[in-house]
């Protein structure tokens, strides 16, 4: 990923010597913060994990009754937004500034696409009682964990679903920038950061669909 | 012979480039957020303290005095909440690692100077929800928060509480992230690894331990928060939920917590020690891979926190032995700091008394942390007062000794000026006999069996508590007068020079204080670390160009 360096399309801030050592900086900053979370998932992985396996029957019997439909077609939209981020990242760095903007808006729209079924599915819960809270209702015997498991459902899909909304402002923010002929082949960093921010954000669901939709589906 | 090198100080410096409260709270940069962050960690290392000095003037009496037990227990929890999140875990990285990193290692800023203002006000923000909290009532959970009763039966401001520590913490994060993308990125020319400041590399191990832990104490504390709030049952029996994963996941961040605690500290001291015996330091490459070790192995002891709480006693078994790892890096630092004053030209100026403090009470803290560390010992000292002298021989006469070291080592860099050095001398000496009459005797309270966060005690304990209130009183003194002298030394303390101790490292190749972009030329690095024949040389070199233009 060669990048040549045109000192009058990128602007270097005062603490940094070259624009090779910004663009450096600024990459291994963005990667840092998606360790950080992966680690702030990671806790509720674990205790997703810790649940599933005390009661591993209850969690298979409860998770059939998420919506695998919305859930395996949110799976492919947001997979597919992660492709058409890449090639938005291949618009910049080609100087391609139409290709650029066009990517970026579908990839906003698929992940708008997403959150959209996901509120969906939500409503849906609400009216099925499997929003845990006073108006939690489920079938015996599991009714305790599955109030534990839809916790879980809410809490996890639900970082998830703000961590989306973040990026559906750097990509606003990205396209704007994009649309005034901000990103070409001399400088387009922040487009392949903000990729990488919205891969991870893919990939944490791509955890969490198989986790929550797909238990014991086999079992049937 | 020392080299004598008249003080000269620079017209314009980071501290009199501007003027006004605007050029102060947008600064970017980052010697003027350090100076920010100590402000703020003053005024919490006071509060809390507060809440110690209402501790132990209640603990003189056996029975009732003071306060009732239920504000009793507001008030060791508001202590630990501030001591821990709002002044240990902060200090020295926000203030000592944001001044002196880009110093140490000739750059003109950090990476991210801007996220490093945001982190200033993420931790004032954070400040001011605990404010609300202790206004508003106060906690009593304790500073662990365990459930149930944090989640299920507090009625006190758990849900500000934790939001504040919750913010607190990004505040850490986005401090822990600029400063590995610095020292990775912005290295001057000829600053390899091995010839870093052993600060650096100290500060690198607890950039890490921000990094990777604080996101589970903030996914964690999310967690009570909504079980509070959302009544969502996560720890809670009654759903199929289990209290100890709390304690699993909140250890998890709040063991290398402690690191990120001591960790700094120990980078002081080994800037320190080499300074006060004019010699290098014995063993660079130990001490720097030891501060890695003890950020890798510190995540791996986190159950020695929950020995007696239903843990398998195969899990305390393997978290028992790696405790017990955790500690031969901590001790190979000791053993290289030791052998650095061997032969050495030793003084005895003030930041070197905190740091042989240091060395004697880390030592002891750590020592006593494998009494505890040893399973069946656990189980006697468990929950007593012997858990609290060890933790406090570590964060008291090791942190916070460690602090106060650092601040005055260089305090001359910082304001320009030196502070009087017989004031500081005993106030070191204060601060050390009133810790030890403070804490040593709760070594002995809690052998003999007193319960820590009790509001009473059988009355056969009260000598030992009344000596250790009376430690902290001197405690306190020793604490205040810092305050107060080196405020003073900013405007009535004589000018100091670029070097004044002298010692090696890049921070004092330029002025005191340092301009705004730190270095007049990047400089270029070809020394070994703690070279001081050669900074003796240099010296020399400068002493006589002096003489001879004055003449």
């Amino acid at each position: 990923m060669a990048q040549s360096l045109a000192p009058h399309s990128t602007q270097v801030a005062h603490q940094f010597d070259s624009a090779e050592q910004q663009r450096d900086a600024a990459t291994l900053g963005m990667w840092i913060f998606l360790a950080t979370e992966i680690m702030f998932f990671g806790g509720l992985f674990t205790t997703y994990s810790v649940y599933r396996a005390l009661h591993p029957l209850a969690f298979a019997e409860v998770s059939r009754h998420l919506n695998i439909t919305l859930g395996t077609i949110n799976t492919a939209v947001l997979i597919g937004s992660s492709f058409t981020m890449a090639l938005a990242v291949y618009g910049a760095q080609h100087s391609r500034r139409k290709m650029l903007v066009l990517c970026l808006v579908l990839t906003m729209l698929l992940g708008s696409l997403f959150l959209g079924i996901k509120f969906y599915e939500y409503y849906q819960k609400f009216v099925e009682h499997f929003v845990p809270g006073s108006s939690f209702q489920f079938q015996a015997p599991y009714t305790r964990e599955a109030e534990m498991f839809f916790s879980l459902y809410f809490l996890m899909t639900g970082l998830h679903a703000l961590h989306m909304i973040v990026g559906l402002g750097l990509l606003m923010t990205l396209t704007i920038l994009a649309w005034r002929g901000r990103f070409s082949a001399s400088y387009y960093n922040p487009v392949e950061l903000s990729g990488l921010y919205w891969h991870f954000v893919d990939l944490i669901w791509i955890f969490l669909y198989p986790l929550l939709y797909l238990i014991g589906h086999h079992l049937h | 012979m020392e080299a004598v090198i008249t003080p000269v100080a620079p017209r314009v410096h980071y501290l009199n480039v501007n003027y006004g409260w605007r050029s102060w709270l947008f600064t970017i940069d980052h010697k003027r957020i350090a100076l920010l962050y100590l402000v703020s960690i003053t005024l919490f290392f006071f509060l809390g303290g507060l809440f110690a000095v209402l501790i132990r003037i209640k603990l003189l009496t056996p029975g009732t005095a003071l306060v009732t037990p239920e504000t009793y227990n507001k008030l060791f929890t508001m202590h630990g909440i501030i001591m821990v999140f709002f002044f240990l875990i902060p200090s020295i990285p926000a203030v000592l690692g944001n001044f002196l990193i880009p110093l140490m290692i000739g750059a003109r800023d950090v990476a991210f100077p801007r996220l490093n203002l945001a982190s200033w006000y993420l931790f004032n923000l954070a400040g001011l929800i605990i404010l609300y909290a202790v206004v508003n009532g106060g906690v009593d959970t304790g500073w662990t928060f365990y459930p149930p009763y944090s989640s299920n039966f507090a009625n006190t401001n758990v849900a500000a509480a934790v939001l504040a520590i919750f913010v607190a913490g990004f505040s850490s994060i986005l401090t822990g992230l600029n400063f590995v993308v610095t020292i990775h990125s912005m290295r001057a020319p000829g600053l390899t690894w091995f010839r870093l400041p052993l600060f650096v590399w100290s500060m690198y191990a607890t950039s890490i331990i921000f990094i990777l832990g604080t996101p589970v104490l903030a996914i964690t504390l999310l967690l009570v928060g909504a079980e509070r709030l959302l009544h969502i049952g996560v720890f809670d029996p009654a759903y199929g939920g289990d209290p100890v994963l709390f304690q699993h996941l909140f250890w998890f961040y709040s063991h290398p917590a402690v690191y990120i605690m001591v960790l700094p500290s120990m980078g002081i001291i080994s800037e320190i020690v080499p300074t006060f015996s004019r010699k290098q330091i014995y063993g660079y490459k130990f001490i720097a891979f030891s501060s890695v070790a003890i950020a890798v192995l510190g995540f791996l002891v986190w159950g020695h926190h929950l020995f007696v709480s239903g843990q398998s006693v195969y899990a305390g078994m393997v978290f028992s032995f790696l405790s017990y790892a955790v500690a031969i890096p901590s001790a190979v630092k000791v053993f290289n700091w030791t052998a650095t004053l061997h032969k050495s030209s030793l003084s005895f100026d003030a930041p070197m008394l905190y740091a042989f403090g240091f060395i004697g009470l880390f030592t002891i803290g750590g020592l006593t942390g494998l009494f505890v560390a040893a399973l069946g010992v656990n189980v006697h000292v468990h929950d007593t007062y012997f858990v609290i002298a060890h933790f406090h021989y570590i964060m008291v006469g090791g942190a916070v000794m460690g602090y106060l070291g650092g601040i005055h080592y260089w305090w001359p860099k910082i304001s320009g000026r030196r502070y009087p050095e017989g004031w500081a001398r005993l106030a070191a000496l204060i601060v050390f006999v009133g810790f030890n009459l403070t804490f040593f005797p709760q070594f002995l309270l809690g052998y003999m069996g007193m319960p820590r966060r009790y509001y009473a005690y059988p009355p056969e304990f009260q000598t030992l508590n009344v000596m250790s209130t009376a430690g902290a009183s001197i405690l306190g003194i020793g604490y205040v007068l810092p305050l107060i002298y080196l405020i003073w030394s900013m405007r009535y303390g004589p000018v100091a020079e670029s070097n004044p101790w002298p010692s090696t490292g890049l921070e004092w190749q330029t002025t005191s204080p340092p301009p705004t972009n730190n270095f007049e030329k990047t400089p270029v690095v070809t020394n070994e670390p703690y070279d001081f024949p050669e900074l003796a040389r240099q010296r020399a070199t400068i002493a006589l160009e002096q003489s001879e233009q004055s003449a």
